[in-house]
């Protein structure tokens, strides 16, 4: 009796112990393998999957996150079959069945970025940890996007940029979870230029004002490489912080400082005071070296252009997009938003609305959110009908590519809402740039990171 | 380059004006109540949205559908009319071009009986009450009426437009005798200087050359003695307050065609404002009109691009810059008495 309670053998140990190991250990690796596959960040369990909206609703660049907020409602309901449908029937090709991602109803939660980029990172986590957000998209600021972005890789959770315009968020900062529908500064300077040309010569004495960060620097560098190429001179380029609001002391020295042109690398709220208080000053009814004192805006949205009023009248700059193009993507998305919300949309909104609709369509062709299938579903996808002509998202950068428009301050307005006027459509062949141009590494999509 | 440093030296007083008559309002209450002020930034936003609703008010519109017309959605389009310019015709289009300094009006009254409101609603309960007390009451009413103006009116600035014969630039070089457009300074900023000049001077002459004035002097000397001498001192130190709160509310309705109000403009400037106050000595009035344009003028120096290529982003900290050294040098700060906060 006493042998008996001495407990297990060894070689019952043994067996016990290898047994263990194999069902623990390599048996999952060997039968539940997909299952493993399909173990993601908020992988949808339910019957909703939901979109983690990440807006400036205050701060310098509050004004483009509300519209932005505007266009993705706008785009859940149409994904999820209401309302008219919007863009949805015009995107080519399509796999969008109107009834939601997957046969998942789309819901949202939205956070404040407060156009600051630590806010912003901290409300993406926030969303992908606390509400399960499948997908993060938003911001109307380069440094948020990077900084979204860059957290978005970690989290193994696919950021579909909003209103970003530094060549380094596809450049340098690229990642291979961040996706950018809008433009770059590099595309603004390379269509802006030639029109700069014929308008204003290319002897001319560039004064830069430019907003204090990311964006700021990649568009002050890219506009004076494409107006030094004409033979244009750069007196100064000044920095501003961001939402400095009176930019009085910046302005002064220009007048004195033997330039004939001043441009506002600036957005939002800083561009329409900055423009507004560089008119108060005189400066277009100015002549400097025999001629006359012209500004420019390299970027500007049509809410920038209407918070100006007369101070944009004449005034050349470049927009993404713009309702008052003629093709049929853009007309039913004019009709669809304006009679929700009785404006025409920003480019802001534009750029909102269809960067939710490519995700969920990528997800369709996947056919899994499973996010290394989205991106390769992203990646290399060429698409036409969305208000842009022909648009590739390029698999090595993640940048799209498509036409860049020219625009100038409306003299003549028709409507509080016909503010600017489209100048010229720039192809996209022209503003085609080398993917590797800008630097950086995409990094991996698999392994897949865990969030939580 | 004399005409650089002309423009940067008028630009210096444009902005230091502002500094002085946020700064001379803060310490007012601070040398008659003995109370720091947190909730000053707030009351001069208060009185940045005077302006905002007076103009709110006077662009009212009628809204009618034309059916024979449609938006660029295709819906009916909506015709807006005007309402004041058609109860009062081109004296109505008169009004609302300015908006911004008829609302002045409004912004008197209103500001006083805030002011007064405030003092006695709650302040005057905090007299007795350490510093630190003050500072977080007087901090919590700037948060309550930052989110009530942020609630009622929106996060998002509200532009109010300077009207039309004052806009643009007005060529002071050819004034002086220069050639033209070598020395040109938007109107609205000369006229703002100007505005700041008169109330600071109206200000003073009001404590200096009215009864009035000088038993609040001798209050904010000795308020025990003049209390013993049978004068009701504190009424006279609310009317002060409401006085401090109008200089407020006044700077922000003149500001708002250069900046855009938010409900955040206050904070902005109560920061700066304090600056001013601690660098031209606490409670000292001179002190702060003085360390005001003192700053502005620095400030606007420091953005020049000579000035900035020698010390990378001096533009940004000079402020604070001067506050260390003026502070290190002379503890009172310019014109700071002995005795005060010193306790």
């Amino acid at each position: 009796m006493t042998l008996l309670k001495r407990g297990p053998s060894r070689r019952r140990v043994l067996q016990t112990g290898l047994a263990g190991i194999i069902a623990t250990g390599v048996a999952p690796a060997i039968f539940t393998r997909g299952a493993w596959a399909q173990e993601f960040c908020n992988n949808p369990t339910g019957d909703t999957v939901t979109f983690g909206l990440n807006l400036p609703l205050t701060g310098a660049y509050a004004e483009e996150g509300a519209d932005e907020q505007k266009a993705y409602e706008l785009a859940v309901q149409h994904l999820n079959g209401e309302g008219d449908g919007g863009l949805l029937p015009m995107l080519k090709p399509s796999a969008l069945k109107g009834n939601g991602i997957l046969g998942k109803k789309v819901a949202f939660v939205t956070s404040d970025s407060q156009t600051k980029a630590d806010v912003a990172r901290a409300g993406a986590t926030r969303m992908i940890e606390r509400d399960g957000a499948i997908m993060v998209t938003g911001g109307s600021s380069s440094a948020e996007a990077i900084a979204v972005q860059g957290l978005c890789q970690e989290m193994g959770v696919i950021f579909m940029a909003g209103l970003t315009h530094s060549n380094d968020t596809t450049g340098k900062d690229k990642r291979r979870y961040g996706f950018r529908h809008f433009f770059n500064a590099y595309q603004s300077g390379v269509g802006l230029a030639p029109v700069l040309a014929q308008e204003y010569g290319t002897d001319r004495r560039a004064y830069h004002l430019t907003a204090d960060y990311t964006w700021g620097w990649t568009q002050e560098e890219s506009i004076k490489n494409a107006t030094e190429a004409l033979g244009w001179q750069t007196v100064q380029a000044v920095r501003t912080p961001l939402g400095a609001a009176d930019f009085s002391q910046y302005l002064t020295p220009i007048l004195n400082s033997g330039a004939d042109v001043l441009i506002l690398n600036h957005y939002g709220t800083d561009m329409v005071n900055s423009l507004t208080q560089a008119v108060q000053f005189g400066m277009r009814d100015r002549q400097a070296n025999g001629k006359d004192f012209q500004i420019v805006t390299p970027l500007i949205s049509e809410l920038m252009a209407k918070g100006a009023g007369e101070s944009v009248k004449g005034i050349f700059g470049t927009s993404n997009w713009h309702w008052n193009l003629q093709d049929a993507g853009t007309q039913a998305f004019t009709k669809s938003f304006g009679a929700k919300y009785g404006s025409p949309p920003s480019q802001a909104a534009h750029t909102a609305y269809v960067q939710a609709l490519l995700y969920a369509d990528a997800v369709e062709r996947a056919g899994t959110f499973y996010p290394p299938a989205v991106i390769a579903a992203l990646e290399g996808f060429e698409f036409d009908g969305m208000g842009n002509g022909p648009t590739l998202y390029r698999a090595e950068d993640h940048q799209c590519i498509k036409n860049v428009l020219v625009v100038q301050g409306n003299e003549s307005p028709t409507s509080e809402f016909d503010v600017l006027n489209i100048v010229q459509e720039i192809p996209r062949e022209d503003v085609a740039y080398d993917p590797a141009m800008f630097g950086g590494d995409l990094g991996p999509a698999e392994p897949v990171p865990m969030c939580a | 380059m004399i005409d650089v440093i002309f423009l940067q030296f008028l630009n210096g007083l444009d902005k230091g004006a502002a500094y002085a008559l946020i700064a001379l309002g803060l310490t007012l209450v601070f040398g008659t109540l003995g109370v720091v002020n947190f909730a000053h930034g707030a009351l001069f936003m208060l009185g940045a949205f005077c302006a905002v609703l007076f103009r709110q008010f006077l662009t009212l519109e009628t809204v009618t559908v034309d059916p024979s017309q449609l938006s660029p959605w295709g819906t009916p389009l909506e015709v807006r009319a005007p309402l004041v310019q058609a109860w009062f015709g081109d004296w109505g289009a008169v009004l609302v071009n300015y908006s911004v300094p008829a609302s002045i009006i409004i912004t008197i009254p209103i500001m006083l009986l805030i002011g007064i409101a405030l003092e006695r609603g709650i302040i005057k309960h905090f007299y007795k009450r350490p510093h630190a007390e003050q500072i977080l009451v007087t901090f919590g009413l700037a948060i309550v009426a930052q989110e009530l103006i942020k609630a009622f009116f929106g996060p998002n600035p509200i532009p109010q437009p300077m009207p039309t014969d004052l806009r643009g630039a007005a060529d002071i070089g050819a004034w002086l005798g220069m050639p033209a457009n070598v020395i040109t300074y938007p109107i609205w900023r000369l006229i703002y200087f100007l505005f700041s000049a008169v109330i600071i001077g109206g200000v003073f002459a009001f404590l200096q050359f009215t009864t009035f004035g000088m038993v609040v002097r001798a209050g904010m000397a000795d308020r025990e003695t003049v209390g013993l001498l049978g004068i009701n001192i504190d009424r006279r130190f609310t009317i002060m307050f409401g006085l401090a709160a109008v200089v407020a509310g006044l700077a922000g309705v003149m500001y708002t065609p250069l900046l855009p109000p938010n409900y955040h403009i206050g904070m902005d400037f109560l920061v700066l404002s304090f600056v001013v106050v601690v660098v031209g000595g606490m409670g000292s009035l001179p002190g702060a009109v003085a360390a005001g344009f003192l700053l502005g003028i620095l400030q606007s120096f420091a953005s020049m691009t000579q000035v900035k290529a020698l010390i990378p982003g001096i533009d940004q900290i000079i402020i604070y810059l001067v506050a260390v050294v003026i502070l290190l040098v002379l503890p009172r700060g310019l014109f700071g008495r002995r005795g005060v906060m010193e306790a």
